[in-house]
């Protein structure tokens, strides 16, 4: 299992996203935005959190344009699975990967905390080691995680099972920590190979440091 | 030379909450009159160019590329020669 990771100026979460993923057994590589082509030894690709250029104008707005979107955008028509963290499920957005966009939270606020995930949608690779309803408990760390799609758009997304997470408390009721429509947390393409998800698995690996949910989360891939 | 403002901003039905944080803190100064407040951002390019028709076709390109995000925002062109 090959891991490629993708790193922008301002990616910041490349370093925990390949400790995270090493720790599972699989290898990883650190893609610099320059790039023109993915390696093709890649059995998913990760768009890592961070700040890629500043956040200026839109998160993720600048970052869709560096050269190796080109080359991720064929990897993900080829059917390639790809992962997007936080900044990441932004950049995601912004090329057209995935439905929707990521606007400013609601209450204004930089979040920062553990929050509770519930599964809604398990029959995909990146969940399916998950029940549905199932209670996951990741940190969350944005200031535009406040998801955006019309009403059109959802009703696709639920057609298709294409969403993955909501925010809820502990017992799996919805608790919406920044505005998003309908608490949504993560959600995936149509064809089930574009994931992208605002909360941090990659930072929920071990328990001393609060949680290991991340561990089944990022485990779904490594045995697709 | 031409110039182009490009202002960008939430879509109507839109929650802005930037916005609504602005309307409620202009309430505390006691301006009532205030019913809605939208926060956008404004670009302004200059152009080399003359040939408005265009800086037209090419600023709104830029638009719907980089400068707005049609998902979630609306954006309006001024040219000002």
């Amino acid at each position: 299992m090959k891991v490629t990771i993708l790193q922008f100026p301002g990616t910041n979460c490349e370093y925990d996203t390949q400790h995270a993923f090493e720790s599972l057994g699989a290898k990883t590589e650190i893609l610099w935005h320059k790039a023109e082509s993915v390696p093709s030894d890649t059995d998913l690709l990760v768009v890592a959190g961070g700040f890629s250029y500043g956040d200026y104008l839109r998160s993720g707005a600048i970052a869709k344009f560096s050269p190796v979107m080109n080359a991720v955008k064929v990897y993900a028509k080829n059917g390639g699975k790809v992962l997007g963290i936080c900044n990441g499920f932004q950049v995601l957005t912004e090329a057209g990967l995935l439905p929707g966009a990521l606007k400013r939270n609601e209450h204004l606020h930089f979040l920062s905390k553990h929050h509770n995930l519930k599964v809604v949608n398990n029959d995909n690779i990146f969940l399916e080691k998950l029940a549905s309803g199932d209670v996951v408990n990741v940190p969350i760390a944005h200031h535009d995680g406040n998801y955006y799609i019309d009403e059109t758009g959802l009703k696709e997304l639920y057609k298709n099972n294409q969403v993955l997470l909501q925010y809820c408390d502990k017992d799996g009721n919805i608790s919406n920590p920044n505005g998003s429509v309908d608490s949504i947390a993560g959600v995936c393409n149509k064809e089930k190979t574009v994931f992208g998800l605002m909360p941090h698995p990659e930072r929920a690996m071990e328990k001393l440091l609060g949680s290991d949910d991340g561990v089944k989360l990022l485990q779904g891939f490594l045995s697709a | 030379m031409m110039k182009a403002i490009v202002n960008v901003s939430l879509k109507a039905g839109v929650l802005d909450s930037q916005g609504k944080a602005v309307q409620h803190a202009l309430s505390s100064l006691h301006f009532h009159d205030v019913t809605d407040v939208r926060v956008g951002k404004q670009i302004i390019l200059k152009l080399n160019t003359t040939d408005k028709e265009k800086a037209k076709a090419d600023v709104t390109k830029m638009c719907e590329e980089l400068l707005a995000n049609t998902v979630i925002e609306d954006y309006e062109i001024e040219l000002i020669s």
